[in-house]
């Protein structure tokens, strides 16, 4: 029984730390480079769920003071978290712009996004 | 019609339908965000995804007389510039930086006029998101201007 | 090379589930993270900004600097898409790949 308490009570931080095990391995264990930016994107919203979870409340509403419910601070739930987090989810897209933008340039250097042959090719032209 | 078009009149039927309504709903989740889920980044993305689906269906050589491609920056710099400006011009009146309470709009008062205050920052993030993802656009489908 | 991977990633998994002991409860009101600052942005927003959606007023008035940065940021990324894919004289393919990569990698 205690277990399964635990895991209730905890299965959110599991689901959260397996998105980012798959965003942590796409970013090493891939090759590829757009594979790699997946794999930051998976991380990044990984980490927006870990905030949106940390903001819930029991017995709370969304954050629209509403005059039928009082403005008790129990009866809504955490707005701090859904702030942070509506200005990172804009600045994670535009990051993404940037990433694919620095991507096209590789790739019209390179002809490749494979970062096994973009090193070969850096070594090659060095020397 | 031209060629440039997607080649198929049911995309191009449901997507002329739709643009005008999601411009509308932007405009809605921007102006109604003091009441409701919304704001100005959420309805700036959502401007955005308006011109963008125009283009995507209409093809660049018709999309980009309706919404040229070196307004979208203009549009980013003067989102940004209304949001600098609702923080420096209460700073001219004696109070602090993004202190909305001091802004020279004299028919309002302290927290009606803070409504207004975010109300304008809100338009501001709006105009800026929108210019910029369609400036991101634009340079990642590898459209020179 | 795959099995290092699995192994750093299991032990990455099992670092983060270690770490989760030290947090609080799903949905539980008493969170640290609830009790701090937000109550009192959901208590003052109605009399400081008449502004009923608390997000709102947090995002653009309690914390205006904090958005303000964030859309510079958002500018500047856009600025940075323009310049980076920027065609410029001398910066083709063929001198890409020969003599200025120095210049800008």
């Amino acid at each position: 029984m205690v277990a399964i308490d635990l895991f209730l009570s905890r299965y959110v931080y599991l689901m959260i730390v397996i998105l980012l095990a798959i965003g942590l391995y796409g970013m090493l264990g891939k090759r590829n480079l757009l594979k790699k930016l997946i794999g930051m994107n998976i991380f990044q919203t990984a980490i927006f769920l870990f905030f949106i979870e940390g903001a819930t409340k029991a017995g709370g509403t969304v954050p629209v003071i509403d005059e039928s419910l009082g403005m008790e601070a129990a009866k809504y739930i955490n707005p701090l978290p859904h702030v942070l987090i509506l200005t990172g989810i804009v600045v994670g897209l535009s990051l993404t712009g940037v990433a694919l933008a620095f991507l096209l340039r590789i790739y019209r250097a390179y002809k490749t996004l494979d970062d096994r042959d973009i090193m070969a090719n850096m070594k090659e032209s060095s020397e | 019609m031209i060629k440039q078009h997607y080649q198929s009149i049911i995309v191009q039927t449901i997507c002329s339908l739709l643009i005008p309504f999601i411009q509308l709903f932007a405009l809605y989740v921007i102006f109604h965000g003091h009441y409701g889920p919304g704001g100005g980044f959420q309805g700036g993305v959502l401007l955005a995804v308006s011109i963008i689906l125009q283009r995507l269906y209409l093809g660049t050589k018709i999309a980009h007389p309706k919404f040229p491609p070196k307004l979208t920056m203009a549009f980013a710099a003067v989102g940004l510039l209304i949001y600098g400006l609702a923080g420096i011009i209460p700073m001219a009146y004696g109070a602090s930086f993004l202190d909305y309470g001091s802004l020279p709009l004299f028919w309002v008062h302290d927290a009606e006029l803070r409504a207004l205050g975010i109300l304008i920052v809100e338009i501001g993030i709006g105009l800026g998101v929108f210019g910029t993802l369609v400036l991101i656009f634009d340079n990642l489908v590898g459209e020179r201007w | 090379m795959r099995w290092l991977n699995a192994l750093i990633m299991l032990l990455f998994v099992a670092l983060m589930l270690y770490a989760t002991v030290g947090l609080p409860d799903h949905a539980d009101p008493q969170a640290p993270a609830n009790v701090h600052v937000s109550p009192t942005y959901i208590e003052d927003t109605i009399e400081d900004t008449h502004t009923p959606n608390v997000v709102t007023s947090v995002l653009a008035d309690y914390r205006g600097y904090d958005t303000l940065g964030e859309t510079i940021v958002i500018f500047t990324a856009g600025l940075a898409c323009v310049l980076i894919l920027m065609k410029r004289k001398g910066n083709d393919k063929a001198t890409l790949s020969k003599h200025h990569r120095s210049d800008y990698m």
